[in-house]
């Protein structure tokens, strides 16, 4: 099962690999992994999309609550959140399927952020399932590059994460 | 006033009360020696190599409770350690590595003698630090002390530039180094406590399974005294032997792969295991499926919440310091004994089941032969003649399950050795480390003609500080373990497991400066160990004993086999 674990951890350097090498080392998957700062710029926030069974989740929370430099874990599933991603998309733009472009990335509410004679890059956030349904409603041969941050995730409602 | 942060490295090392310190000079870590030598609180030991220095800090600390520190220099000083440092992590040993690093500058330019120590040791230490400005030394070493002590203890390691020993601060050591993202917790859930009490009352066939965690802890007396309470059965793994005494009839001795019949059979068959400080190992319960076939309701207690529920899911996780969570067990199970709850009226049969067991008598050997020595009884000689209060140090392989199975320790800290990475070479660094910290006890190193000379140089360290331990040397031409699986499991092919071209390990020991014995008859045994400790007391005696080549270790539970699947002689082959 798909869960999406979020770490506080100190913004030291060597911090990120304790984690990757915590995932590597015991053969742990990483779907996707984004880090970044927080506004206190002494913590870094972590978002793992990871896949497991319930023991192999537990373990994963378990192991990582035990690296010194991680400040707080949990797992975004277990109560009710907001996930998203974004993605940059390069597409074949030109002649009639110029304008069809432009009408699939307003459907999915992307938006065009650089344009050339040939080609629109779009921008479009949302869930990994978002981003996904866009990609497979292409047509693969318009599909010039993607890159796509990974998602992070929040908790709904007042429930925050804060060491 | 202003110190370097060589002066500062030393100056904290006293602070944390540091006697001595392993270590092995280089390029990177002369402004820290320089500094040593300057002072005479903080005791340095030369070793011949850096492994040796972190498995002598490693059985220091061990035998004593306290954090052991060794000093290494940068790249090959680091690599030549990190057998060292994954053997005191898997053990969870509280250390502290100082490492020199070539200078800030050159850090990333492949300069001379560098290495990635901080990535290098990272999967192998609890924490590690590089130290980039000197006014952050004092408080890392510190932290460094501080992590490694405490929670699940372990190795902790300070990378030094050398650069940083040079450069000059203000020296001012923390009383405290508050982490907010290092919080061990101490005291177990009450609540979970209570829930243990009720099934250990309840239970009709109890067993208490303790392992390192009692030790260290310092959970011994407490353990004893719970144990002696309830009247239950109890094991110590190979990590916990002593800390329940092995004395009492109460003692059904060591699980595992090379357990007692009594204590697997009681493992398995148990509707209640207390299990403290332990960790449901792959040497100790076998094929984990195996061992879930039978039902029983698990209570761990450990201090690390990532061995809960990691190979066996546990009906009741304790998680907390053990010697806490043993003192408030015991005192809620004496309340309820004092208003005359009693324990199940079932376990005097369970004792009688465990009685049956015991009959077996699985290790027994050929005690009555004269003609060659067996390396069984060399142990017995050895616990006979210590009267079994000796520090005992072992490498791995064969004679290390002899030694655990067949020196009955009464006392915890008292039996070193790689429980969890197994590494071969520890055994006579270890027996350093213990004599160096326990200048008046008996230390001997029960090894085989393998192990020891993968650290053999060290004869010449225990000449140079006159530490006169013994080495038992169950000698028997073979990688004993390797040939036994090779025996048992790959059709008697010994592929590569005979040493050829061995030693005159006599001369060997004599070449040091040492005593050499060479001992071939089981009549001579007894009289050399007496000699060793007598006689030869103050000299480091190196007692080569030419033992039965064909002998096996029994019981035996093979890899991915259950618990009672045992193999209890050659007759069961």
């Amino acid at each position: 099962m798909r869960h999406i674990i979020s770490i506080l951890l100190e913004n030291e350097p060597g911090a990120l690999s304790r984690v990757v090498g915590l995932f590597s080392a015991r053969g742990y998957n990483i779907e996707t992994l984004t880090v970044a700062p927080t506004e206190d710029r002494s913590l870094s926030r972590m978002t793992i999309v990871t896949a497991g069974s319930d023991d192999v989740i537990e373990q994963i929370t378990k192991h990582l609550n035990r690296l010194i430099d991680v400040v707080k874990v949990v797992d975004l599933i277990e109560t009710p959140y907001i996930e998203r991603e974004l993605m940059l998309i390069k597409v074949r733009a030109v002649g009639k399927d110029r304008e069809e472009m432009k009408r699939m990335a307003d459907i999915f509410r992307g938006r065009a952020i650089d344009v050339t004679d040939k080609s629109y890059t779009i921008e479009l956030t949302g869930d990994g399932a978002k981003l996904d349904a866009f990609i497979d409603a292409l047509d693969p041969a318009s599909i010039l590059e993607t890159v796509r941050t990974g998602g992070c995730g929040i908790a709904r409602g007042e429930r925050v994460l804060k060491a | 006033m202003e110190l370097t942060g060589a002066d500062i490295v030393v100056r904290c090392l006293q602070e944390e009360g540091v006697e001595h310190v392993f270590g092995y000079p280089g390029g990177a870590v002369l402004y820290i020696y320089d500094a040593l030598y300057t002072q005479d609180k903080v005791q340095h030991i030369l070793v011949r190599h850096e492994q040796a220095a972190v498995h002598a800090a490693d059985a220091y600390s061990r035998s004593t409770q306290k954090v052991g520190v060794c000093l290494v220099t940068s790249g090959p000083g680091v690599t030549n350690a990190v057998t060292g440092i994954a053997t005191a992590y898997m053990d969870s040993i509280p250390m502290v590595i100082l490492s020199g690093q070539v200078p800030t500058h050159a850090i990333g330019e492949d300069a001379f003698q560098e290495c990635d120590t901080v990535g290098i040791t990272r999967p192998c230490v609890k924490h590690n630090f590089l130290v980039k400005d000197v006014k952050d030394l004092a408080t890392t070493i510190k932290k460094a002390f501080v992590i490694a002590a405490t929670g699940r203890p372990g190795p902790v390691l300070i990378d030094i530039p050398k650069d940083i020993t040079r450069a000059r601060c203000r020296f001012e050591y923390p009383a405290s180094v508050p982490m907010r993202s290092y919080n061990p917790v101490v005291k177990g859930h009450q609540g979970q406590i209570r829930k243990a009490v009720q099934l250990l009352l309840a239970a009709e066939r109890p067993m208490v399974y303790t392992g390192g965690g009692v030790i260290l802890a310092n959970a011994s007396p407490e353990l004893n005294t719970l144990v002696d309470l309830l009247g239950f059965p109890c094991t110590n793994t190979l990590m916990g032997l002593g800390a329940y005494r092995a004395s009492s009839e109460q003692f059904v001795g060591m699980p595992g792969m090379h357990g007692t019949y009594e204590a697997n059979m009681a493992m398995q068959h148990c509707d209640v295991l207390l299990a403290i400080g332990a960790r449901f190992d792959d040497r100790v319960i076998g094929n984990p499926k195996h061992f879930a076939q039978n039902p029983r309701r698990i209570i761990h207690i450990d201090i690390d919440p990532s061995s809960i529920s990691k190979r066996v899911k546990v009906d009741v996780p304790i998680v907390g310091d053990v010697r806490e969570c043993l003192l408030e067990l015991t005192t809620q199970l004496q309340a309820a004994f004092a208003s005359g709850t009693r324990a199940h009226r079932g376990v005097p049969a369970w004792w009688n089941q465990i009685g049956e067991w015991r009959k077996k008598d699985c290790l027994k050997y050929d005690r009555a032969n004269r003609e060659v020595i067996k390396p069984q009884a060399v142990v017995e000689a050895l616990w006979k003649v210590t009267n079994g209060d000796a520090f005992i140090t072992s490498d791995v392989g064969q004679h290390q399950m002899w030694a655990a199975q067949f020196y009955r320790f009464d006392k915890p800290r008292r039996w070193i050795n790689s429980g969890g990475l197994g590494t071969m070479g520890v055994g006579l660094p270890y027996a350093m480390g213990v004599k160096l910290a326990h200048p008046d006890a008996q230390v001997a190193c029960i090894t085989g003609e393998g192990s020891i000379q993968m650290c053999i140089q060290e004869l010449s360290t225990c000449k140079q500080y006159d530490l006169p331990v013994k080495i038992v040397n169950l000698n028997n031409r073979y990688l004993g373990m390797v040939r036994q699986w090779q025996e048992i499991e790959y059709g008697s092919r010994y592929s590569s497991s005979y040493m050829e071209a061995l030693p005159d390990f006599v001369k060997l020991a004599e070449a040091y400066g040492h005593v050499g014995m060479r001992i071939e008859r089981p009549a001579d045994v007894e009289p050399a160990l007496r000699d060793a400790f007598g006689r030869h007391k103050d000299r480091l005696v190196f007692l080569d004993i030419i033992t039965d080549q064909t002998e096996n270790v029994w019981p035996m539970v093979q890899g991915g086999k259950g618990l009672t699947e045992m193999i209890l002689g050659s007759e069961d082959l």
